[in-house]
């Protein structure tokens, strides 16, 4: 028997126990078979379909033929690249906005909420039940043109000063990029404030005591010992928000203009409008391209300042 | 100078408890118009602004064509979906969280990847494979699209919580003559049952909320997204709104009685121990 020697088996990368015999160490692999089976029929099968669509040229009447035809990527990014900027701008906006937004709800529930912080779990998600169809449309009343939201900003001047800056325009928030944002950050919230929460939940409230007692202020506090630690969870919330923010198309569909198309719509109106296929599938990896590069690039530097 | 600064100092104290608060009303927004216009009696197509108090869409939810038809096939999928996903999904993360192979790191990539990608992404390629291969579009594509996404959030959900059970337990049952079969029923299965009903519900709700991939390889089936979708370009009945406030509501009062049916397990069990 194998004597057990660590007292924190928490982490996914613990060794577990290996079964020495024989036929134990196939166990693995009958147990992985169906899964793996699944996703790589039904999940890299695709992918390696939409490759092979993506050089194909054709028509619908003639069919696609593979003609390695990589011009395809260059004319996609050639016509679309305003969309791929407004994309990246749009989904770093929302990002950032649920960070801003998101922390002090997480550090509330997290270190002030007492025995309300149950309540409040539920309250983040529990809209999550609602089709967020139904939620974002109900965003279309709120924004209106004579609503409450828009007389208030208007009598404060407000929607003056963001018509200045370009994020509304004339004097209303629905079909604007302000009104799209405001739809990302809304649906991806949740997806911030979550591992917000379990990152700051796990900071030893003594911390705080200890730099208290170190004379350090409420806010050097929160710079130097609280955000340090909430690292792993903001850079997991960012990338959970940025990533289906940057590919979604409901938003800019439902709360703006065809001025606010994001690259989503324009996959979805290849795909499934237009029926320019290789078009799409180039444009899916052209989406899959970008975001990966500027993830790389993101978790590179968050990992090289000594936060973690 | 000094009552001028006692509010600023209140302000000051209590900023992260407002600006919070104000956080979760952004977020519960949305849910308070969908409950209040469900109430409504919109004059148009639309039900976008107020007009008048009527219960008539909560006493006749299925008065529109197809909404109620549309409600009862996502609740079909998302029962299958969450059925395939869970099985298929629970096993991968027992060989991923109790053994060490060759291609372990591969395999964890391959379950990761799906949850990485743009959605769109991921409905397109699987529309393309589909019509490659022929298949026609309807129930059966969109259950294999939803088994698929689903999968990656069991194994997600369902390895951390055996990762981080002691393996000390399964020795001492051993120890105590337990066959490997026991072992799993009576100790490791009911350890891992957290982790498995947490995926399967997650999987339940993403099937059943999924528009994006449903969109691409639905064909003409209509799903209750996909008719909510509809209904934002041809008009919004009332009933929408009801569907969206029962939802909400059932799901609170789940989440509510299984904290207290926890609570009370807890104090049971902390009284017996004392």
């Amino acid at each position: 028997m194998t004597t057990v020697t660590s007292g924190t088996p928490d982490t996914a990368e613990t060794p577990a126990p290996a079964r020495p015999s024989g036929t134990g160490r196939r166990v693995p692999y009958w147990l992985l078979l169906p899964g793996v089976l699944w996703l790589l029929v039904f999940f890299v099968a695709p992918l390696v379909y939409q490759a092979s669509t993506s050089v194909q040229t054709g028509s619908l009447e003639d069919g696609f033929r593979v003609t390695w035809h990589f011009a395809t990527y260059w004319d996609a990014l050639g016509t679309y690249w305003p969309q791929f900027l407004r994309s990246i701008g749009y989904a770093t906006a929302a990002t950032l906005l649920c960070l801003l937004l998101g922390y002090p709800l997480a550090y509330l529930i997290a270190f002030r909420a007492g025995r309300w912080r149950t309540l409040l779990m539920v309250l983040v998600i529990a809209p999550f039940f609602t089709s967020f169809l139904i939620r974002t449309l109900a965003w279309k009343t709120i924004l209106s043109d004579g609503g409450p939201v828009v007389g208030a900003l208007d009598s404060l001047h407000v929607l003056g000063l963001t018509d200045a800056l370009g994020v509304t325009e004339g004097h209303r928030l629905l079909a604007t990029p302000l009104a799209v944002v405001c739809g990302l950050t809304y649906n991806f919230l949740p997806f911030m404030i979550l591992p917000l929460y379990t990152s700051l939940e796990r900071i030893d409230g003594r911390l705080h005591e200890a730099a208290g007692d170190l004379y350090a202020g409420p806010l050097t506090t929160f710079r130097r010992v609280t955000f340090p630690l909430s690292m792993p969870g903001v850079v997991a919330g960012t990338l959970l928000t940025f990533i289906p923010a940057a590919g979604d198309y409901i938003n800019a569909e439902l709360l703006g203009s065809p001025d606010q198309k994001m690259i989503g719509n324009v996959v979805q109106s290849q795909f499934l409008r237009v029926l320019d296929y290789p078009t799409a599938a180039a444009l899916s990896f052209l989406l899959m391209a970008v975001i990966l590069a500027m993830v790389t690039v993101y978790l590179r530097r968050a990992g090289t300042e000594d936060v973690v | 100078m000094r009552t001028a600064a006692r509010p600023l100092r209140w302000l000051r104290r209590h900023l992260v408890v407002i600006a919070g608060l104000g956080t979760l009303a952004y977020l519960l927004l949305p849910n308070v118009i969908v409950t209040v216009f469900s109430f409504n009696k919109p004059a148009g197509r639309f039900n976008y602004e107020w007009r008048e108090f009527s219960t008539d869409a909560w006493t006749h939810p299925c008065d529109v064509a197809g909404l109620c038809g549309s409600l009862s096939l996502s609740l079909w999928i998302a029962l299958w979906a969450t059925l395939g996903a869970t099985v298929l999904g629970t096993l991968a993360a027992f060989a991923l969280a109790r053994h060490r192979f060759r291609g372990r790191g591969g395999v964890s990539g391959l379950v990761f990847l799906p949850m990485a990608m743009p959605e769109v992404v991921m409905a397109a390629s699987m529309a393309t494979l589909f019509l490659n291969t022929g298949v026609a579009f309807g129930f059966w594509t969109i259950l294999i699209a939803h088994i698929t996404f689903c999968l990656s959030f069991v194994v997600t959900a369902v390895k951390a919580r055996v990762a981080s059970m002691d393996p000390r337990l399964e020795q001492a049952a051993q120890d105590l003559y337990a066959t490997p079969l026991q072992t799993f029923l009576r100790v490791t299965l009911p350890i891992a049952a957290p982790g498995i009903a947490a995926g399967a519900l997650l999987s339940f709700a993403l099937s059943f909320d999924d528009f994006v991939i449903t969109n691409f390889n639905a064909g003409s089936t209509v799903t209750f997204p996909m008719y909510v979708w509809g209904a934002a370009q041809r008009g919004t009945p009332v009933q929408i709104n009801v569907v969206g406030t029962a939802m909400f509501a059932v799901a609170v009062l789940c989440v509510l009685a299984g904290q207290l049916a926890g609570r009370r397990k807890n104090r049971r069990r902390g009284s017996r121990r004392s």
